[in-house]
């Protein structure tokens, strides 16, 4: 039979604010343990929620550019479970009344273009961390890290709209790269600031019902999120080939087994009886907000892809590469802007030198004067990399090391027209081959020349040259 | 000097005694640290008392006095918290063996204002577990007595503050009223206990029972001082989101203001019900008949749906409880279980040992009133029946300026006599409860004695905000009905 998958996505983005959800402390990552925690995220007895301004203003920001829209109303909730590493014993979360609804993202993969709901934007507060026995020196039992508590959260759900891996990890790709884009997530997978967790389920293909799916969890990249996917798809099918009957459960994903494990036991139908915190007011957000945030909403990838392939004339490969990340983006464009050359070798550039870039190893003026030297013909493509390099190494200008290393090229005719003629004059046998109509000997000259002038000079006219000389 | 001993001097007399230099801080409360030695060890209303502390604070203050300097309203004045009130460096126990041994690192809005105030912290007063009771019968700290009559309760559950105001072991106390915990303990003791409107007064650092119902106000021996104490604690907090950033009034002003052709409205479904004791209802009408003559206006209004409220209540606060004291788990504060193995098993012993029975039933009723598959039935439902409860006093509200109600439906009753009857129990409540389902202020004011000696209280209502109007009603039926300010317990 033939079988088709639906996956839905749901992602936990940490939003990148100074402080926590609920209160003044640092949400930064890797402070000491415990050393970010007050009161009020460590649920001391009495204490009291406030909500951080700037997350509801990170969450607006995210709905707006997923298309969603943001709700005037929205109601947090709390959700309840015992766990140590959650010191009111309930997460602080939206359940019912979310800030965001009925957005979407477009996606493309296999070179088919799709379009993806998003069924809900909710914000919420972060747990904190345990540290299990023996995996901290000196540790018996547990210990608890608080840092993470309250650390702001969105959870973004998507409709169960993909049908592959390979669409869910462009999905995936997508979302962060314009949670990044907004500078409301650092997408960090490794640390846990993005985060997904995906329902499978599989379908007999052309079956309107869905079949029974299962949760996703424990994918820290996206190579893991497209092999856990494709693992259990193909475990759903094998299943119900076999016979038997898929059942509704969450799975981790173990990435050394390359398997997803039942997670049996742990997860049991748990009942968080949630209700609406009253420690928080209703939270209600005015048009006129949403307004001025919808205003600081910054190009996004796909829109900025495709302005890149129609004002540069760069293919879509390097318009989409360049337009993924804001700053390479942002970098590109301050570089073609400031020595107006080609935009295409500066973004073969910029695609070349990307990790410097986004490293601050490189600057745009480093760039654009290789570009332009090289345009002018004043250095050859060999010596532009080299010159970067140097550049990277010895924080020197390349202009500086141009001069220092000699690249600068013989790019003057009169100059050359000299050594090609003393070339001329020194090899009679080649020239009267050449002019037998071996033309092919033409590199010969060119080499020549570039010998005589240890290789400063521009091929490209010394070959010019050559031929007009040669008659 | 006054011919009254030093410790029945009002808050007030005490205030303007000290900054008039007629008696010092250190004198004072000496002398009220005096009293408490003699007299709680037959009470017990105080959980923790710091005389060490509460000596050297009256010092610092009377240096502050040499120097001409004054801290606030109440400087040098020795005053009580309900030990609900986080008190940095102070344990702080909600009564509560889970929290037998919890110092909190930060004080409470409350704590902050009436220290900033200049008041000497002299201790912690004893509660009904986690503000659970009707009678501080449930305190793991031992019952509280009544000063009047020790055979009887106090009230609850803030019974330690109102038996202690009552026999003069401090000026003026503070304590919490989720569903009638400052007003009927008041009331049974013979003080004035004055419930705040919801959002008046800052929760932060209040241990929460049920946080949409708790609100912290003042008890006091006169109406006058529950007036110079509630505008020291009123006002906005932004640690507390459900804090309402509205100016604070004059609270001193309404003291003096007329009651003619005020509107006293009397909810008929509160004379109705069986259970009002006839000396109860004899003594409210004998405050109506003061307002009436001082030219107040008597008018009869209805609030139908106050048959539902108290089991509105008792899931409503249940439910909110359920979750709030999810958080004493052994982990990080408070008590925890010895020789346990594995979590899960510290966690339930932890709470097993360290919550009472009171306290396990509500959690118990919370948790199964916001089950999935219950929700709807119970707590969505008692959500709803909120709003027409609010709605019911909107209306009686458009007819009347105050509300007049008896506090309680009966005087103090004996220590025992309803701990086997948690229903009977929730009784004592009904006429205070609606009042937090509404978020309205409310007041009690002693209005006369029963015949076997025993205080008894009137309540009044006002709209949202209108403190000023429970002020000025309960002002005129101080006066009109003088009645002894302080218990003659001799310990």
């Amino acid at each position: 039979m033939d079988f088709e998958a639906v996956i839905g996505l749901e992602v936990h983005a940490q939003l990148s604010t100074e402080s926590k959800i609920f209160c003044a402390c640092s949400s930064k990552f890797g402070a000491t343990p415990n050393a970010n925690a007050c009161p009020v995220c460590t649920g001391m007895p009495g204490v009291l929620p406030v909500l951080n301004r700037r997350v509801v203003e990170f969450a607006i920001r995210a709905a707006v550019a997923t298309g969603c829209t943001v709700q005037r109303r929205s109601v947090f909730a709390r959700k309840n479970y015992f766990y140590p590493d959650l010191p009111k014993a309930y997460q602080i979360s939206q359940y019912e009344l979310p800030i965001a609804l009925g957005g979407h993202l477009d996606i493309e993969a296999g070179g088919v273009s799709k379009r993806v709901g998003i069924t809900r934007i909710h914000m919420e507060e972060d747990a904190g961390k345990l540290i299990h026995g023996g995996s901290s020196a000196g540790s018996q039992g547990s210990l608890a890290d608080l840092n993470r508590c309250s650390v702001p959260l969105i959870e973004i759900v998507s409709e169960p709209d993909m049908r592959t891996a390979e669409e869910a990890s462009d999905y995936l790709r997508r979302l962060r790269d314009i949670l990044v884009y907004l500078e409301v997530c650092d997408g960090n997978m490794e640390e846990g600031s993005f985060r997904c967790d995906a329902n499978v389920s599989v379908r007999p293909r052309g079956q309107e019902k869905l079949g029974t799916r299962a949760e996703l969890k424990n994918m820290n990249s996206f190579r893991n999120v497209e092999k856990a996917i494709e693992h259990e798809i193909r475990r759903q099918v094998e299943l119900i080939e076999d016979g038997g009957t898929v059942v509704q459960e969450t799975r981790l994903w173990d990435a050394d087994r390359n398997e997803t494990r039942s997670m049996r036991g742990k997860e049991e139908a748990h009942d968080y009886r949630y209700f609406p915190d009253p420690d928080l007011l209703p939270l209600v957000i005015a048009d006129a907000w949403i307004d001025e945030l919808r205003q600081t909403i910054p190009e996004l990838p796909v829109p900025k892809s495709a302005r890149f392939t129609e004002r540069y004339g760069l293919t879509i490969y390097d318009a989409s590469l360049l337009a993924s990340v804001r700053a390479l983006a942002d970098f590109f464009e301050g570089a073609v802007a400031a020595f107006g050359k080609n935009p295409k070798t500066t973004a073969n550039e910029c695609i070349q030198w990307k990790d410097a870039i986004l490293a601050n190893a490189v600057s745009v003026e480093t760039i654009g004067q290789v570009v332009e030297d090289r345009e002018t013909g004043l250095i050859s493509a060999t010596a532009g990399k080299t010159l970067i390099e140097q550049s990277i190494a010895t924080g020197k200008a390349v202009r500086v090391l141009r001069e220092e290393l000699g690249l600068t090229q013989m790019s003057d005719t009169g100059e050359l027209e000299a050594v090609v003629a003393a070339v001329i004059a020194a090899n009679p046998k080649e020239v009267e081959i050449y002019k037998g109509g071996k033309e092919g000997l033409l590199s010969f000259f060119v080499g020549q020349v570039m010998k005589e002038t240890k290789g400063k000079a521009n091929p490209k006219i010394v070959s010019e040259v050559c031929r007009k000389l040669l008659g | 000097m006054s011919t009254i001993p030093v410790h029945e001097w009002t808050l007030r007399e005490a205030a303007d005694r000290i900054r008039s230099g007629g008696v010092s801080s250190r004198e004072l409360t000496e002398a009220i640290l005096g009293r408490i030695a003699a007299i709680n060890p037959k009470i017990n209303a105080w959980v923790t008392v710091i005389p060490e502390k509460a000596m050297a604070q009256a010092a610092v203050f009377d240096e502050m006095q040499a120097r001409g300097e004054s801290a606030g309203p109440l400087h040098g004045v020795p005053v009580g918290l309900k030990d609900i009130f986080c008190t940095k460096g102070i344990k702080t126990t909600c009564g509560s063996r889970i929290l037998h041994n919890f110092v909190p690192p930060y004080d409470a809005a409350v704590t902050e204002r009436v220290l900033c105030a200049g008041a000497v912290l002299l201790g912690k007063q004893n509660m009904d577990e986690f503000a659970m009771g009707s009678s501080t019968e449930t305190s793991f700290f031992g019952n509280t007595l009544n000063p009047w009559d020790p055979s009887r309760i106090p009230g609850g559950s803030s019974g330690g503050t109102a038996a202690a105001v009552a026999s003069a072991m401090c000026f003026a106390a503070m304590g919490t009223d989720t569903g009638g915990s400052i007003r009927q303990p008041a009331s049974l003791c013979g003080v004035v206990g004055l419930k705040p409107t919801y959002g008046r007064v800052s929760r932060y650092g209040m241990i929460a029972f049920a946080s949409s119902l708790d609100q912290g106000g003042p008890v006091t021996r006169t109406v006058a001082d529950a007036a110079l104490m509630l505008g020291i604690v009123a006002g906005h907090d932004r640690r507390d989101s459900t804090s309402l950033d509205l100016p604070v009034p004059d609270y001193d002003a309404a003291l003096g203001r007329d009651v003619k052709g005020l509107r006293v409205g009397l909810p008929k479904e509160y004379f109705e019900g069986e259970g009002l004791d006839p000396q109860v209802r004899a003594a409210v009408d004998r405050a109506l008949a003061a307002l009436v003559a001082a030219g107040a206006e008597a008018v009869e209004v209805s609030l139908p749906h106050t048959e539902y409220a108290l089991s509105t209540y008792y899931l409503i606060a249940p439910a909110e409880a359920s979750s709030n004291l999810a958080r004493y788990d052994g982990v990080r504060y408070g008590h925890r279980a010895e020789g346990t193995s594995g979590l899960i098993e510290m966690m339930s012993k932890t709470r097993a040992e360290g919550f009472g029975p009171e306290v396990k039933r509500r959690i118990m009723i919370g948790t199964y009133a916001l089950s999935a598959g219950y929700y709807e039935a119970f707590y969505g439902k008692a959500q709803k029946v909120r709003t027409l409860i609010r709605r019911d006093f909107d209306a009686a509200f458009q007819k009347a300026d105050v509300l007049l109600t008896p506090t309680a439906p009966t005087p103090a009753f004996r220590i025992g006599e309803k701990t086997d009857d948690p229903l009977t129990m929730y009784l004592s409540d009904i006429y205070t409860i609606p009042c937090n389902l509404a978020g309205i202020p409310g007041i009690s004011v002693p209005c006369g004695m029963s015949s076997e000696g025993l205080p008894i209280g009137a309540q009044l209502l006002a709209n949202h905000f209108r403190e000023e109007t429970l002020l000025t009603a309960a002002g005129a039926i101080e006066r009109a009905i003088p009645l002894p300010r302080v218990a003659p317990f001799k310990g």
